[in-house]
């Protein structure tokens, strides 16, 4: 009798249960600011990193991408990292590291993300791992010591849920649309409790880059991990990477097992239109609260739009496109890499940042940063205007000296709108990097389809 | 962690949907290294700003917050979760809660209970009124006297009313871990050739 059909969730979880509610880890990444205390925990009880070797740590959260130390609280903080990687015995990649940067784009970019794989992180954007068909979430500091020392998670067996994407995107969209879309439409609990895989031909035509992205923001749509099953794609962008098994072709073989089986049920189904889709903004103050970019402000429908409209200091009515922004920052776990940087050197090439506007590129790795500069990119940026800096999290979450004055505004191609995420009293729109791009060399939010005449 | 059976006291109202573990700690006092201390950093923005109802005396050492749905979205951040912990709260009440913060709560002994939005209401228009949670009857005592049942996994239930610590608990099953490493390094591939 053939076995029952199984959606891709479903045969990463059996492949890795333990009894019925134990989740064995294969991949742990660590970064600096969610960790000191997992690390004082085990040296407190006496206990080890049961598997140093599938675990890998890395500075990002607090590095200061510019020129200049960081305080010294944030100094004490990587100076922890660093020292309780070495008295535990786990690699890590340090500032000035060649592979330093962030935990979620060297990860897929050292082949170590891997398809059919379990992978944590104290970090809530862990989704992004998922665009190789990995089961990855964000997990707390007290997950991240147990996963220290058993390399196990007590878990449930997830709900299901199925994203699928109906229609092309269409001119000057990018997956950033398509999940900013997605998040205006189901709101920022809309997937709660759930795994969601993202399904439909448009998700195919993804790149790595595009998949990375998608996955990246499921979080904001409240999912504990957002999955995308592997392909051709996910394998030729593996191949070749230090990370990537030696007999890589019984590796694709393995990994061609992981796709939903015909007949297989989730819990829910959602369908996206993506047909007649523009590019995305935000407004508000959490990534629920977009509109397309040809539209204006919304009139509230509740307290909380009134509360985002209050502290973004928007009116109802006003077109998106009259909003004047003070910054642009493209960079974060969302938006970093080469192939966002090669969107928004398209846009920005032979074009000057408006002089009201202070723009800064700050590439998702140090790898991202010399094959962008191999490619001649940081040229073109910093010739128009930006600033390029070294790589990290940077002004997607302000803990470092990369932020916002209060009042100021900003096109971001990072994933967080909320109140005073990117500095105290900072106003955030999200958006794809094509369109930050847009909104430098206008000064304003544009609809990036005006500069490339489509 | 401490047991977690009976949590009876002042209401605390936070009359908002959505709020996300950036308002519970703004990044900044994300640098410590430290687990204890961020009581002072809770709601650090709002706090600032006179009109924001958990500064008022009435709620001081209210031991129960509620709040609307989706409470603790976005960033995994602990930090959260110790920040409430620490500035007194021992149980947070609300229509839906992030689930990774639901789980740091957990893990740190710091209840969230979800009950319908009536429930909500009531609580959160009662304020600053009592209400008592009971975890063993998995109960909310409302204000109007009115008890309400509450839904919570059953193992985590049993964690905090033992106050049971779980990396002890996982390293109980080390050889079954160790049967499953072993099995799995033979079909599988090793994770990190690099």
């Amino acid at each position: 009798m053939a076995a029952a059909p199984k959606t891709l969730v479903e045969k990463v979880w059996d492949d890795h249960v333990i009894g019925d509610d134990l989740l064995f880890v294969d991949l742990h990444l660590v970064h600096e600011v969610t960790s000191p205390q997992a690390f004082e925990g085990l040296r407190t009880a006496g206990r080890k990193v049961r598997r140093p070797d599938r675990t890998i740590a890395t500075a990002d959260h607090n590095v200061a991408t510019g020129p200049g130390e960081p305080d010294e609280l944030s100094q004490a903080q990587l100076a922890a990292l660093e020292r309780n990687c070495a008295d535990f015995g786990v690699r890590v990649y340090p500032l000035g590291h060649r592979r330093n940067g962030i935990v979620h784009v060297i990860g897929p970019e050292l082949g170590l993300t891997q398809p059919g794989m379990t992978i944590v992180c104290g970090d809530s954007h862990t989704s992004t791992h998922g665009a190789f068909g990995a089961l990855a979430f964000g997990i707390g500091t007290s997950e991240v010591e147990h996963v220290l020392a058993t390399q196990t998670l007590p878990q449930r067996r997830p709900h299901t849920m199925r994203i699928d994407y109906a229609g092309e995107l269409g001119p000057g969209c990018t997956a950033k649309d398509m999940i900013l879309g997605t998040i205006a439409q189901i709101g920022t609990d809309g997937a709660s409790g759930h795994v969601v895989e993202y399904t439909g031909a448009a998700v195919r035509r993804l790149s790595m880059e595009g998949r990375l992205t998608v996955a990246n923001m499921s979080i904001e749509a409240g999912a504990r991990a957002g999955m995308i099953a592997p392909d051709d794609t996910t394998f030729a962008h593996l191949e070749g990477r230090p990370g990537a098994p030696q007999d890589f072709d019984a590796a694709v073989e393995r990994w061609r097992r992981y796709a939903t089986d015909e007949g297989a049920t989730y819990d829910r189904t959602v369908t996206i239109e993506l047909d007649g889709i523009v590019p995305q903004v935000s407004w508000g103050t959490n990534p629920s609260q977009v509109a397309p970019i040809t539209g204006v402000v919304p009139e509230p429908a509740d307290e909380t739009d009134e509360r985002a409209l209050r502290y973004m200091d928007l009116r109802p009515g006003t077109p998106l496109s009259d909003i004047a922004v003070d910054r642009v920052f493209l960079g974060s776990c969302t938006n970093s890499r080469i192939e966002d940087l090669r969107a928004a050197a398209a846009i920005v090439e032979g074009r000057r940042v408006a002089s009201s506007v202070r723009a800064m590129v700050v590439p998702g790795s140090f790898q991202v940063r010399a094959d962008a500069e191999r490619e001649g990119l940081d040229r073109i940026f910093t010739a128009a205007g930006f600033e390029w800096r070294g790589a990290g999290c940077s002004m997607c979450l302000g803990m470092n000296p990369d932020i916002l004055e209060p009042g100021e505004r900003c096109a971001s191609t990072s994933n967080r709108n909320f109140e005073g995420r990117q500095g105290r009293g900072g106003r955030t729109h999200l958006m794809s990097p094509a369109m930050a791009a847009a909104a430098a060399v206008t000064g304003r939010l544009t609809d990036v389809r005006e500069l490339v005449g489509g | 962690m401490k047991p977690v059976r009976l949590i009876s006291g002042t209401v605390a109202p936070l009359d908002r949907a959505s709020v996300d573990t950036d308002q519970i700690v703004p990044k900044q006092f994300l640098k410590r290294i430290e687990r204890s201390g961020f009581g002072e950093f809770l709601f650090y923005d709002w706090m600032q700003q006179a009109d924001f109802p958990l500064l008022w005396p009435e709620y001081h050492g209210a031991p129960i917050l509620v709040t609307g749905r989706n409470f603790g979205c976005g960033s995994s951040r602990e930090h959260a979760a110790w920040a409430l912990q620490d500035f007194g709260y021992q149980a947070i009440v609300a229509e839906s809660f992030g689930d990774i913060f639901a789980t740091n709560c957990s893990k740190n002994g710091l209840l969230t209970v979800v009950l319908e939005p009536d429930a909500i209401r009531e609580l959160l228009d009662s304020a600053p009124a009592e209400a008592t949670i009971d975890l063993e009857a998995q109960t909310v005592t409302l204000p109007s006297g009115r008890a309400v049942p509450f839904e919570i996994d059953a193992q985590v239930r049993e964690r905090l009313l033992n106050g049971w610590d779980d990396i002890s608990l996982t390293e109980q099953r080390a050889d079954e871990i160790a049967r499953y490493e072993a099995e799995r390094e033979r079909v599988g591939p090793d994770a990190l050739a690099i």
